[in-house]
């Protein structure tokens, strides 16, 4: 085994655990910097799956503006101690039972799906650069930048209503 | 040019499956409505590996772009999500997702 291929298989161990502990932490800080670990080592999958773009587009889009965007929010609200003590009062023992259950039934279908599959294929990493992703994005895919482009005004005009303060003000009336 | 990795594209399926089920278990587990937020990127993410994986079998460019295309549908989903979080922190000052169930403007 090539150590590229090790490195693979080191940061898909460090995805995995990081995305645990970031769905399983009471504070929200700390699961979000769990969150930023699982991104790039997602980002390291991309680099050496042979996408350089695409990863990155992780490392700035994802880690860089995404989950800023969220600890923006958590420092906003100012989620200290008392919310961690509401976490563990919500999250009680033997709630977790029966979602881990669906989820290991759904890996069970999930994976004999994949096993299926007749034609089996090693990855050789051949890299595609970012040239060729720009040129096949804006002559094959036109259509779809400018759907995205619609779609990111409708968030911005979205965000813009949904975070103005006379929501609230006309509700008191 | 590669880089010198030899790899079934099945164990990077497992990965993106595995990934894609550790977000639903925090949908379904959480509660709280950020980190119900976070484990839809990660839900998200996992779908995007799947895709690049896919582009990077066949060599194409294909796979790439349909990440990007994910990537501006989580910067868009998040936004509006955030703001979403605010206005129930203001209103019901919680971020418990069961205080919104009624559907009142």
């Amino acid at each position: 085994m090539s150590l590229s291929s090790l490195l693979f298989y080191v940061s898909a161990a460090v995805a995995i655990t990081t995305a645990i502990m970031a769905v399983t932490r009471k504070n929200a800080s700390h699961a979000l910097i769990y969150l930023v670990v699982t991104l790039l080592s997602i980002a390291v999958i991309f680099f050496l799956l042979g996408a350089p773009f695409a990863a990155a587009l992780e490392i700035v889009i994802y880690a860089g503006a995404i989950v800023v965007l969220f600890l923006f929010v958590v420092m906003m609200l100012n989620l200290g101690r008392s919310s961690v003590a509401r976490e563990s009062q919500w999250l009680r023992p033997g709630m977790w039972v029966l979602p881990a259950i669906l989820s290991g039934v759904l890996f069970i279908v999930f994976g004999y799906t994949v096993l299926q599959t007749e034609n089996s294929a090693t990855i050789q990493g051949h890299v595609v650069p970012p040239k060729a992703v720009g040129i096949t994005l804006f002559h094959k895919y036109l259509l779809g930048v400018e759907l995205a482009g619609v779609l990111l005004l409708a968030a911005l005009v979205g965000a813009f209503h949904l975070g103005r303060r006379y929501l609230e003000e006309r509700r008191e009336d | 040019m590669t880089t010198a990795i030899s790899i079934p594209l099945e164990h990077v399926f497992f990965l993106a499956i595995i990934l894609f089920l550790i977000g639903a278990f925090g949908v379904l587990v959480r509660r709280n409505i950020i980190f119900m937020l976070l484990s839809l990127e990660i839900m998200m993410n996992a779908c995007g590996l799947a895709f690049v994986a896919a582009g990077a079998r066949w060599a194409e460019p294909d796979g790439q772009i349909m990440f990007m295309f994910i990537l501006a549908l989580a910067a868009a989903e998040v936004a509006v999500a955030l703001g979403l979080v605010v206005q129930l922190a203001r209103r019901f000052e919680t971020l418990d997702i069961d205080r919104a169930e009624e559907l009142n403007g």
